[in-house]
């Protein structure tokens, strides 16, 4: 019934803006505000560095060439990939917490700007993808660094410490003595794992910043 | 009274017994006491009253940003507490432009992009609202500020940015909350002139919460506003009368 009054009175349902529209403002909120971009993006870096070089040193340590190694000496340690799960875990959950954390402080930065927004008529939708849209990218922008810099930081290191001869072979896949490490999907794997715990990360504050009243916004001053 | 059917047409917006509660610290506050207003279409109409006189309140109420406890308030004869948020979120990007005290542009974007920001909520193309957004800045006297960015202009630019994007949508009300607030006397006098230009050349509602007495002169009507109550509301010729005696001069 009320719509029909609404619409008499030329009173319309907005429609959302579509998603390619806030790909290009969060890209721009990113580009922006780079500094404080790169900190939020750089727990999600840190966590997915660790995980891919643990990744990569128990591929190398269970490998066939390094346990032949005259410096190996007892078997492969059977608790040692458990306790790599755990300890990858909770870097991964404490990275998460720390994206939870800057998106929220990216909120409250935000306040007055959500505010306005919401005046203007974006709706309470729109600013949540806004926010998840930011945190995902810089989730995987994070994750794309830190599978580099771990798969490629302890592969060099691992190569120091018992010679080239780890690397059975390089190509899609890197072996590692008999281990191979398909380079593509292990990376494939870190970013869309990143990705989804940054987004995942950004509902609490995205949500918080979409139920914000627009008064409310407008008289705060930060 | 006027009758639905010709208010219609007459009344853009009407506020019937409104009231608003606050609770500070367990105790009711009376923000608003039974406020009623008819506002005609293309009114420009000054709310005035100090700081704590419910004001804010009842043009928060006006603009949908926030809800009575109690009253209805009627938005060309809708009822407003009968929208959705979809709904009302039409009406704040159509209908009602936002001027603000504080200018409110969003800092990281340039004022054309400010300017087109209602314009991408309602869904108009990319490269027509670049053209009406330099048209709408030009219109304002910053057509030759359009990339620069909110901390790149002086306060009186900044709102004159913030006047060419209430206007983005053509909408039939804008409510400007104390829009001279943060300008000194000469930018003051001339955003108030800009905005009663706008009112007279686009037959656009201004709806204006202040304490500027500046604003009395170009006002239709002046609503006094005291402890959450209409205390006075005074017409044009009352006001022409008035300021006419004290300046010695017609205001137009």
């Amino acid at each position: 019934m009320s719509a029909t009054l609404a619409e008499r009175a030329g009173i319309h349902r907005l429609p959302s803006p579509p998603w390619s529209k806030a790909f290009e403002m969060s890209k721009n909120s990113i580009m922006i505000r780079l500094g404080r971009s790169v900190i939020t993006a750089s727990g999600i870096f840190l966590g997915v560095a660790f995980l891919s070089t643990v990744m990569t040193n128990s591929a190398v340590l269970t490998s066939k060439t390094v346990r032949s190694l005259p410096q190996m000496t007892g078997g492969p340690d059977p608790s040692m990939a458990v306790r790599n799960v755990w300890l990858v875990t909770v870097a991964l959950i404490v990275a998460t917490v720390g994206v939870v954390n800057s998106m929220l402080m990216a909120v409250t930065e935000r306040y007055k700007e959500i505010g306005t927004m919401k005046c203007l008529g974006a709706l309470d939708s729109f600013i949540v993808r806004l926010f998840l849209v930011e945190s995902g990218m810089l989730g995987i922008l994070g994750s794309i660094a830190g599978a580099m810099v771990g798969y490629g930081g302890s592969a060099l290191i691992s190569a120091a410490k018992y010679g080239w001869k780890v690397f059975g072979g390089l190509g899609p896949a890197i072996t590692l003595g008999g281990n191979p490490i398909p380079l593509l999907p292990a990376v494939l794997v870190a970013v869309v794992l990143g990705g989804i715990l940054s987004v995942l990360a950004a509902i609490y504050p995205a949500w918080r910043a979409a139920k914000m009243p627009a008064a409310a916004a407008l008289r705060m001053e930060i | 009274m006027a009758t639905a059917t010709v208010s219609a047409s007459e009344y853009i917006v009407r506020t019937k017994d409104l009231v608003k509660e606050y609770r500070l610290g367990g105790q009711p506050l009376r923000a608003l006491d039974g406020v009623a207003l008819d506002i005609r279409r293309g009114e420009y109409i000054s709310i005035m009253g100090p700081s704590g006189s419910g004001k804010s309140t009842f043009f928060n109420m006006i603009g949908g940003l926030d809800k009575p406890t109690n009253g209805t308030v009627f938005i060309n004869e809708v009822d407003m507490a009968q929208l959705d948020a979809f709904e009302l979120a039409w009406l704040r990007c159509r209908s009602v432009g936002y001027i603000f005290q504080t200018f409110n542009l969003i800092p990281v974007m340039t004022a054309l992009e400010n300017v087109t920001l209602p314009m991408v909520f309602a869904g108009v193309q990319t490269d027509e609202a670049m053209q009406k957004g330099v048209r709408l800045l030009e219109k304002v006297g910053l057509g030759d500020r359009v990339q620069h960015k909110p901390n790149e202009l002086s306060g009186g630019q900044q709102q004159r940015v913030a006047i060419a994007r209430a206007l983005a949508n053509d909408p039939s009300i804008i409510l400007a909350d104390e829009p001279t607030g943060n300008l000194d006397l000469k930018t003051g006098k001339e955003i108030i002139m800009l905005l009663r230009q706008m009112n007279k050349e686009q037959g656009v509602t201004i709806i204006s919460a202040t304490h500027d007495l500046k604003m009395i002169d170009v006002s239709d009507r002046v609503v006094w506003i005291r402890d959450g109550k209409i205390e006075r509301i005074e017409e044009r010729k009352d006001i022409e009368l008035r300021v006419g005696e004290v300046e010695g001069e017609e205001a137009g």
